[in-house]
């Protein structure tokens, strides 16, 4: 393992603050609490936890779970070669060995038995068994496990186990206020403040529409696609109309409505 | 040449003796020879003579020389000949009352319809319903007037007003079809007096329907401006005096059930979210003030001044919405309204609403309106304004520009009606509520409300198809749940007891079918785990340097069964009888099948619901609750099964329509609705056998789009004939009733497993 830097983030990923969440992950983060983070899609989440890696000048390692997730993705796993079977650390034990943040992305993917694996790491523990290789690892003083999910997703099927959460200290995001917003749009994707403006207000209206027809609103992030695009130069309606209201939904009713606010809103 | 010279001439050319022909002859003829060529005036007159040989009297004649000019002359001059030949047609049938209306109505089509081809079409159209309405004996001789032709030509105007030609045939067809065997409901369906009538006209009707965008204008409401309000929708199409507008109050937003597209090009839907964004606004933006001080010219400048506020307030939050508004609003010319003669207060202060939305491109030249739109700008500089600025700036306004002549009553009311804006009624409050005698009548009515406590549930309404039409007959078919009278639940245990042995080799089956709780899914190339044999057998394969197959894992899934079954019982009269060979009736036969299916159901935990249904004409069918998907198979269920009675008809479309709509609201990944039955669709107030029989195969297309499988047990011997065209291949025909309830639950295990 000599590419550990591969790990680093070496420029600073822009974020801007809401509130006191910075402070309050580094205390966590100093008392090597393991957190876990909600909000809905594309709210910062995943930005939150990069920009803090590279305040506190740790690694992040950084895994998207899914359905067909398993134990050994995370752990580890002996993989057949020529002579025979190698042993491949996962990116879990590959965080817990270099002392890296380790952020479980969309935690509520993965199957519950896979998620239980995480557990000797996030109590007084700190230590990660490999019981096919006969190992037990000593987390690496660094070594600081978030994970994100989404209260939106969440279905009978998909919810952490009691045990699973009670390890966390949990934080709550959500989309900025309207004008917090603004500013990340026109900061992310150079555009001015009024076109950033009107894009938030698109966003509004859909959020409104949550559970009406739509499981999510426009996410901060389609916001600053549509304003990307924008920038490219499409014109702003076929810009919103691609970023914003074709990915989210294929209901006609819901559609018409987003494109006559957007028409509304860019006049 | 003048008239006078040639009077005679023409007189001459009209073979017409009436008397009173002399006093109006000349004024229709002038009002011709400016309409028509000089083949016309020939034609005109011919057919002028042909409507008086008729022997109706003088007033067919008369119509025909005042009306018909001007139809030829919208259309061509052949209509003249039609006409005329038209009329012949009539009163060479008994269906000469018709005659006068259908002249009438001409004009009205002409403009309407505005061509040729049309106005053939439209004769034509006429003609066949004459014909087919027209009564006859012994199916001879044409005898008995059609009832509905005179009341459909009277109505003509306001039909050709709402409905294309398209639609308007579709109406009459209806109306034939349906009612044709009585006269006064055929004469009520013409007259428009029929509910029936209504509602075809309200679905053949052109525009966009309110009821085809209200899930939009719900969205657009919740988008727009996070309201979810209730949306009650008033018909356009009754009252022509008094023309509804749209308002608002605590009981919801009423807004008009049908809009054409604009002239300038705004749509229907469009034009509903104009009127929702600026009621939207006003609930937003305005507080309601005193009316009591002010005199009424005051109050409608104030309700200008508002209007025109609380949509400056929503274009600077939606610019787009000035498009739409701009486009709805009308334009009054400067100069259209005569101070001197007329009373211009509405055509000022639509001048101002004007200007005030285009304040760069109205281009009035009046001082007053010009200042005052300026004035209404540099007051929404201010970002909190309130009703009360205003109210301010109108009563200003008025002071400004009142005139004498205000107080006339001749008002000029062109332009000035703003389409999208309602009336207001929330901006004013009153000081003196009135009089005792009102509070008295409201008082009448509460007492009243509470007299009327509603019995059990109200029923539900839904549509039957037509299979002539290819349409639906909406909202044709009442639907009456309730629950089941109980009777002994010990009735069911004593046919379980019976049937132990039977019970017994079922409960064997169903063992079998009972969910198993994982299933292993091999070859993966990707699982939750090393598949050892096809590993070891990859590896081998890899060292001996052959290609291994990299499906090495495997996975586990659930396979569980998640079936939600709906039991329809046909209980109609004929369920009573006892078959040949058999000592019981099918209706107890029928119940210890379902006696045992049920029992069998419950062991294998499928959700499932079981209902009876019979009909005593389209007003009432009734579904009997029995058992429902979250109740157990207890006492209470038996005890329902066990009183379980058999009367009337089979609609079976409707009541299958009614558990499709439970069902489909069931989480399962299959749905399935079995129907016992033992014979096929009918009902006393259908004549047409084939009618529900293709009603009830619809219900069964429209259950597969809702992902509903139906499946029907026909007790009937000969349901090899009907039961095909209902549900194809989803059907048994038990021939042996006596060993339905061996069959019933076979049937089920065989169809689910």
């Amino acid at each position: 393992m000599n590419d550990i830097d591969q790990y680093k983030i070496h420029e600073e990923p822009f974020y801007q603050p809401q509130g006191d969440e910075i402070d309050e992950y580094a205390a966590a983060y100093a008392a090597r609490l393991p957190v876990m983070i909600k909000g809905p899609t594309g709210c910062g989440k995943s930005r939150f936890i990069e920009h803090m890696a590279w305040k506190l000048g740790k690694r992040l390692i950084t895994v998207a779970c899914n359905e067909d997730m398993t134990a050994s993705d995370l752990v580890g796993r002996y993989l057949l070669d020529a002579n025979g079977t190698r042993w491949i650390d996962g990116p879990l034990t590959t965080a817990a060995r270099i002392g890296a943040i380790c952020y479980l992305d969309e935690i509520v993917e993965a199957r519950q038995d896979t998620t239980v694996v995480i557990h000797p790491l996030t109590d007084h523990r700190r230590t990660l068994p490999l019981d096919k290789k006969g190992e037990l690892i000593e987390a690496h003083e660094d070594f600081q496990l978030v994970i994100s999910y989404n209260p939106g997703y969440q279905s009978l099927m998909k919810d952490l186990k009691q045990s699973t959460k009670q390890r966390f200290v949990g934080m709550d995001f959500d989309y900025a206020p309207a004008d917090v917003e603004a500013g990340i749009v026109a900061r992310e994707a150079g555009v001015d403040q009024d076109t950033a403006t009107k894009l938030v207000k698109v966003g509004e209206a859909a959020r409104n529409l949550k559970g009406h027809g739509l499981d999510e609103g426009i996410s901060t992030r389609l916001l600053v696609y549509a304003a990307t695009l924008m920038g490219k130069g499409i014109a702003p309606r076929s810009a919103c109309r691609m970023a914003l209201v074709r990915p989210i939904t294929d209901d006609a009713d819901i559609r018409g409505t987003l494109f006559h606010a957007i028409d509304a809103i860019f006049d | 040449m003048s008239i006078e010279n040639d009077l005679p001439l023409y007189r001459e050319q009209l073979r017409c003796n009436f008397p009173q022909l002399e006093d109006t002859f000349s004024d229709c003829l002038e009002e011709a020879l400016a309409l028509l060529s000089e083949q016309g005036i020939e034609d005109y007159l011919e057919g002028a003579s042909l409507v008086c040989m008729i022997g109706r009297g003088f007033e067919p004649v008369l119509v025909y020389l005042e009306e018909i000019p001007q139809v030829a002359s919208l259309i061509d001059e052949e209509m003249l000949n039609t006409a005329a030949q038209t009329v012949w047609k009539l009163s060479r049938s008994p269906n000469g009352a018709a005659i006068l209306p259908l002249l009438q109505s001409l004009p009205e089509a002409a403009r309407r319809l505005g061509s040729r081809e049309q106005m053939d079409h439209y004769l034509t159209l006429i003609l066949d319903m004459m014909e087919r309405t027209t009564g006859s004996i012994h199916g001879f001789h044409a005898t008995q007037p059609s009832p509905g032709l005179p009341e459909i030509l009277n109505q003509m105007p306001h039909l050709l007003n709402q409905l294309s030609l398209e639609g308007l045939h579709n109406w009459i067809e209806y109306g034939i079809r349906n009612y044709n065997d009585h006269p006064d409901r055929q004469r009520d369906y013409f007259s428009m007096q029929s509910a029936d009538a209504r509602a075809m006209l309200q679905r053949e009707r052109h525009g966009t329907l309110f009821a085809d965008v209200e899930r939009q204008l719900g969205l657009y409401m919740l988008a727009m401006w996070r309201d979810k309000p209730h949306f009650v929708p008033y018909s356009t199409g009754w009252d022509e005096l008094r023309k509804p507008m749209p308002y608002f109050d605590n009981l919801g937003m009423r807004l008009p059930d049908v809009f054409d597209d604009s002239e300038t090009g705004i749509d229907g839907l469009d034009r509903y979210r104009a009127i929702l964004a600026h009621m939207a606004a006003h609930q937003r933006w305005t507080q309601a003030v005193f009316a009591d001080n002010l005199s009424p010219f005051q109050r409608i400048a104030v309700e200008l001044l508002e209007d025109s506020r609380v949509e400056y307030l929503t274009m600077q939050q939606y610019p787009g919405m000035r498009r739409i508004w701009r486009a709805l609003h009308p334009k009054p010319i400067e100069d259209a309204c005569d101070p001197e003669s007329q009373s211009c207060i509405r055509h000022r202060l639509a001048m101002l609403s004007w200007a005030i939305l285009n304040p760069d491109s109205h281009g009035y030249r009046n001082p007053d309106i010009i200042e005052f739109s300026q004035r209404f700008h540099e007051m929404m500089q201010n970002s909190d304004t309130s009703t009360q600025d205003s109210l301010k700036l109108a009563i200003a306004f008025g002071a400004k520009t009142r005139v004498q002549s205000d107080q006339l009553p001749n008002v000029v009311f062109e332009d000035t009606v703003v389409e999208y804006r309602d009336d207001n009624r929330h901006l004013w409050k009153f000081i003196e509520m009135g009089d005792e005698e009102e509070m008295f009548d409201e008082y009448e009515n509460e007492a009243q409300q509470n007299d009327e406590a509603p019995q059990g549930l109200p029923p539900r309404h839904y549509p039957e198809w037509d299979y002539h039409t290819k349409t639906y007959r909406p909202d044709w078919v009442s639907v009456y749940e309730s629950l089941h009278q109980p009777g002994d639940p010990g009735r069911i245990d004593a046919i379980l007891d019976k049937h132990a042995a039977l019970a017994k080799r079922l409960k064997q089956i169903l063992d079998m079918l009972k969910p198993q709780q994982y299933v292993r899914i091999r070859y993966q190339e990707e699982g939750s785990e090393l598949d050892l044999d096809v590993a070891i057998r990859s590896l081998i394969d890899f060292k001996s340097g052959a290609t291994p197959d990299p499906r090495i894992n495997m996975s586990h899934k659930h396979d569980g069964r998640d079936i939600a079954v709906m039991l329809l019982l046909d209980l109609s009269e004929s369920l009573n009888q006892t078959p040949q060979g058999c000592r019981q009736s099918i209706l107890e036969l029928s119940r210890e099948a379902v006696s045992l299916l049920a029992w069998a159901i419950e062991n294998l935990g499928d959700s499932f619901a079981i209902a009876g249904f019979s009909s005593n004409s389209r007003h009432e069918v009734r579904y009997q609750h029995i058992k429902g998907y979250r109740e157990h198979w207890d006492d209470d269920v038996k005890a329902r099964l066990a009183a379980m009675e058999a009367s009337h008809s089979t609609r079976m479309g409707a009541a299958m329509r009614h558990a499709g709509h439970y069902l489909e609201h069931q989480q399962a990944d299959k749905k399935l609705m079995l129907i016992l039955t033992d014979g096929e669709p009918a009902d006393i107030d259908v004549k047409d056998e084939r009618l529900l029989i293709e009603d009830t195969r619809r219900a069964v297309l429209e259950l597969d789009q809702q992902g509903i499988y139906s499946y029907c047990i026909s007790l009937d011997p000969h349901a090899d004939d009907y039961v095909n065209d209902i549900f194809g291949k989803r059907h048994s025909v038990i021939d042996h009733i006596d060993r339905l309830p061996e069959k019933l639950p076979e049937l089920f295990v065989s169809l689910t497993s």
